[in-house]
C-alpha cells in the first residue's frame, strides 16, 4: 500500500446522501476476477445522465469526492472501494461513512474523511462555483482545505489513531503481519515435522 | 484451571499476542476454490508479494464445476474465467491443484479428510464458511473472507480474536434410521440460527463419540448454520483409525508422534467452557425443515407450524414470509409435502457412507415416476469408490441420475439448479430463498430422508415404505 500524507486533487461535488454501495457498484460488475477494472461499473446507474457531476470534463479526472451523509451504506462488497480507487479517487469527504465501508477503505488505502455537514455543504457550493478547483486532503494534520483568501476553507477531519498511522505508514494489514515476520519464522521452526505439507 | 480442546489447539498457535490486539495464529492448511480466492492473488501481484509457504495450500475446483460433460470446456464465461484464473494463480504461485479432471478433485471440504491432509490438532481455513467440516477430527477450522485469502498465502498467519468456548453435550443412543443430520438440525432449531454467534463450539458426549468420521463432519459442517465461528470434536480411535494410512498421513515413526500428540488434544475435566448445551439423542426422530433458513425445522411426522404459534413477533413474521416463499399451508402433515427433486451430495452428506446409506434404501426400488432423483458424489474418489462397490448401478436401475463431483445442487453455480417453485428435498445445508435456483423451494434432510423420499415422491422415512417382495 502507497503512503498517504497529503494529497491534493480535483474536487467532484456528489451533492447525494445515502450513496449505498450498490450506487457505488451495482453487482452486476461484481464479476471480474481482478483486483482492477472496476471504474467502469463506479456510479453505472448515473453515468448514463449527462448531467451527473463525473460526465463534466471539468470534474472527470477528480481524486477527491465530496459527498453528503451515509456514504457507503448497503452490502459488505470490498469492491465498493477498489472501484473508487480504480477510478482515481484517494480520499472521500462526508459527514458520516457506513462501518464496514469505513473498514474497507482503511484496509485497501482510501482516506475516508469525516468532516462537519457544514464543511461539506461549504466545499459543495465552492466546488461548483469553481468546478476543476482543488481539494487538499492532509493527513499528517487531519485537514481539508480549499480555496484561497478570505473565503478559504479549512476544518479538521476525524479518521481513526490506527487507521491513520496505518494509511501515514503505507501499511495494509499484510504489511503490518510481515513486519513480524521473525515471529513467523521463529514459530514455524518449531513446529513438528510431522504435520502435513501439500508438496513433498 | 484446565483448558478446553479449543483453547489447547488455539494456543498452539499463537505467532505473537499483545495486549489489546488480536492474536496472530499460524494457519496449518490453506485450502483454496476458484470462487473467493481471484482477488487474493490479484492482491498479491499488486503488492508483489509471493505465497509463503506453497506447501501448507491446496486448490481444488468445485463451485462452478458442470457434474456432466466434465471432459468438455465449461459453458458458462464467468464460471469459465474464475476456473481458469484458479489455474492460472495455482501455476504462477507453485500452488497444489486438483482441477476438475483430476482424480482428486472434489469438493474441497472432501477432498482435505479423504487425502488425510485434514489432522487433529490443526488449523485450517478456507474461503469458504463450511470449512467448520474440518473440526470433525479436532482442529479448529473456519471460514475466512477474500482479504484474509489474501493475507493467509502472503503470510500463512491471520489475526484472530480468541472466541468463547461452547460445549453441546449430546446424551443418550440415535434411534435407528436416525443420523448425525438430524442430529444438527434439531440443534439447530433448538437454538436458532444466531445460537452459536462468537462461538467456537466442543460437540461432545456418547452420542457424538458414537458417530462415525462421516456423520461427526455432518455435524460439523452445519456449524455455521447455527452461527458458531467453528465446530469441533475430540480426536479418539475412530479418528486414528480413519486417517491411518491415508496419502498424507504420517507414517512410521512420525505416525506414533502424531498419535501421541493428538491423545492429549482433549478437554481437561476441570476446563470450564462459557457456555453449555445439553441435548438427548435417544428422543430425536427425523427431522425436515418447512422454512427459509435451517433453523425452521420440524420433526418429519410433525406438520407444517402456524406462525400465530410464535410467541417472539420477528419469528412470527420470518414463519409467515417462509411459508408464503415455500408455498405451504400451516398444519399441512410434513409426509403429505410432495417434491419435485430430491438432492443427495454436498460437503454436508456427499462422502462414501452417505452414498451406501442411500443406495441401501433405493436398492431394488424405484424412483417416484414425477420425482427426479439427482446424485452426486462430493469427490472423484467418492465417485471412484461407489462405482467400485456397483452403487451407481442402483441408483441408475432406480432411475436416478448419476453425476460427476463438485458442489452441484447445493448452491446451482453450475447448470444445477431449481426451477422457480420446484420444490426439493436436498441433504445439503442451506434453504435460503433462491439457494438451488431462482425460487427453489428446500427441505434440508437426512440422507435416509431423501432415498426414501425419492421412492415416495412426498417427504418419508424408510419406514414408510413398503418391505420388499422376496425374490
Ligand atoms: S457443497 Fe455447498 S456448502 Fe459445501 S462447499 Fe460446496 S457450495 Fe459450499
Amino acid at each position: 500500500m502507497d503512503k498517504f500524507t497529503s494529497h491534493t486533487g480535483i474536487g467532484v461535488p456528489l451533492r447525494r446522501s445515502n450513496v449505498d454501495t450498490d450506487q457505488i457498484i451495482p453487482a452486476v460488475y461484481l464479476k471480474r476476477v481482478t483486483r482492477t477494472g472496476f471504474e467502469d461499473g463506479l456510479f453505472a446507474a448515473w453515468r448514463g445522465d449527462s448531467s451527473f457531476v463525473l460526465n463534466k470534463p471539468e470534474y472527470a479526472a477528480g481524486s477527491v469526492l465530496v459527498a453528503g451523509p451515509d456514504f457507503g451504506t448497503g452490502s459488505s462488497r470490498e469492491h465498493a472501494v477498489w472501484a473508487l480507487q480504480n477510478y482515481g479517487f484517494r480520499a472521500v469527504i462526508s459527514p458520516r461513512f457506513a462501518d464496514i465501508f469505513r473498514g474497507n477503505s482503511g484496509k485497501a488505502g482510501l482516506v475516508a474523511a469525516q468532516v462537519d455537514e457544514k464543511v461539506v455543504q461549504r466545499l459543495w457550493d465552492y466546488l461548483e462555483a469553481t468546478p476543476g478547483a482543488t481539494v487538499t486532503v492532509d493527513l499528517e494534520s487531519r485537514t481539508v482545505k480549499a480555496g484561497e483568501g478570505p473565503d478559504a476553507i479549512e476544518d479538521s477531519f476525524d479518521i481513526d489513531d490506527y487507521t491513520r498511522w496505518r494509511l501515514l505508514e503505507g501499511l495494509d494489514d499484510v504489511g503490518i503481519t510481515l513486519s513480524h515476520e521473525d515471529d513467523i519464522a521463529e514459530f514455524e521452526k518449531s513446529r513438528p515435522s510431522w504435520k502435513p505439507v501439500t508438496i513433498h | 484451571m484446565g483448558r478446553t480442546l479449543s483453547e489447547k489447539v488455539w494456543d498452539e498457535h499463537v505467532v505473537r499476542s499483545a495486549e489489546g490486539e488480536p492474536d496472530l495464529l499460524f494457519i496449518d492448511l490453506h485450502l483454496i476454490h476458484e470462487v473467493t480466492s481471484p482477488q487474493a492473488f490479484d492482491g498479491l501481484r499488486l503488492a508483489g508479494r509471493s505465497v509463503r509457504r506453497p506447501d501448507l495450500t491446496l486448490a481444488t475446483e468445485d463451485h462452478n464445476v458442470p457434474t456432466l460433460d466434465w471432459d468438455k470446456p465449461i459453458a458458462d464465461p464467468v464460471s469459465r474465467t474464475q476456473v481458469d484464473t484458479l489455474r492460472r494463480n495455482a501455476a504462477e504461485f507453485g500452488i497444489r491443484s486438483h482441477p476438475l479432471g483430476d482424480v482428486e478433485q472434489g469438493i474441497v471440504h472432501i477432498i482435505g479428510p479423504q487425502l488425510g491432509l485434514t489432522q487433529p490438532g490443526m488449523t485450517i481455513v478456507c474461503g469458504d464458511s463450511h470449512t467448520s467440516t474440518h473440526g470433525a477430527f479436532g482442529a479448529i477450522a473456519f471460514g475466512i473472507g477474500t482479504s484474509e485469502v489474501e493475507h493467509v498465502l502472503a503470510t500463512q498467519t491471520l489475526m484472530q480474536a480468541r472466541p468463547k468456548t461452547m460445549a453441546v453435550t449430546v446424551n443418550g443412543t440415535l434411534p435407528e434410521g436416525v443420523t448425525a443430520k438430524d442430529l444438527v438440525l434439531t440443534l439447530i432449531t433448538q437454538t436458532g440460527t444466531g445460537g452459536g454467534q462468537g462461538y467456537i463450539v466442543e460437540y461432545r458426549g456418547p452420542a457424538i463419540e458414537a458417530l462415525s468420521m462421516e456423520g461427526r463432519m455432518t455435524v460439523c459442517n452445519m456449524s455455521i448454520e447455527w452461527g458458531a465461528k467453528a465446530g469441533l470434536i475430540a480426536p479418539d480411535q475412530t479418528t486414528f483409525d480413519y486417517i491411518e494410512g491415508r496419502p498424507e498421513a504420517p507414517k512410521g515413526a512420525d505416525w506414533d508422534a502424531a498419535v501421541e500428540h493428538w491423545m492429549s488434544l482433549t478437554t481437561d475435566d476441570d476446563a470450564v467452557f462459557d457456555q453449555e448445551i445439553v441435548l438427548d439423542a435417544s428422543t430425536m426422530t427425523p427431522f425436515v425443515t418447512w422454512g427459509t433458513n435451517p433453523g425452521q425445522g420440524v420433526q418429519l411426522g410433525g406438520v407444517v407450524p402456524d406462525p400465530a404459534d410464535f410467541e417472539d413477533a420477528d419469528d412470527r413474521i420470518g414463519a409467515e414470509k417462509a411459508l408464503e416463499y415455500m408455498a405451504l399451508e400451516a398444519g399441512t402433515p410434513m409426509r403429505e409435502v410432495r417434491v419435485d427433486t430430491v438432492f443427495v451430495g454436498s460437503c454436508t452428506n456427499g462422502r462414501i457412507e452417505d452414498l451406501r446409506l442411500a443406495a441401501d434404501i433405493i436398492k431394488g426400488r424405484t424412483v417416484d415416476k414425477d420425482t427426479r432423483l439427482l446424485v452426486v458424489p462430493g469427490s472423484v474418489r467418492v465417485r471412484m469408490q461407489a462405482e467400485d462397490e456397483g452403487l451407481d448401478v442402483i441408483f441408475k436401475e432406480a432411475g436416478a441420475e448419476w453425476r460427476g463431483a463438485g458442489c452441484s445442487m447445493c448452491l446451482g453455480m453450475n447448470p444445477d439448479q431449481l426451477t422457480p417453485g420446484e420444490r426439493s428435498a436436498s441433504t445439503s445445508n442451506r434453504n435460503f430463498e433462491g439457494r438451488q435456483g431462482k425460487g427453489g423451494r428446500t427441505h434440508l434432510v437426512s440422507v435416509p430422508v431423501a432415498a426414501a423420499t425419492a421412492v415416495r415422491g412426498t417427504l418419508s422415512s424408510p419406514a414408510d415404505l413398503p418391505a420388499l417382495k422376496e425374490i
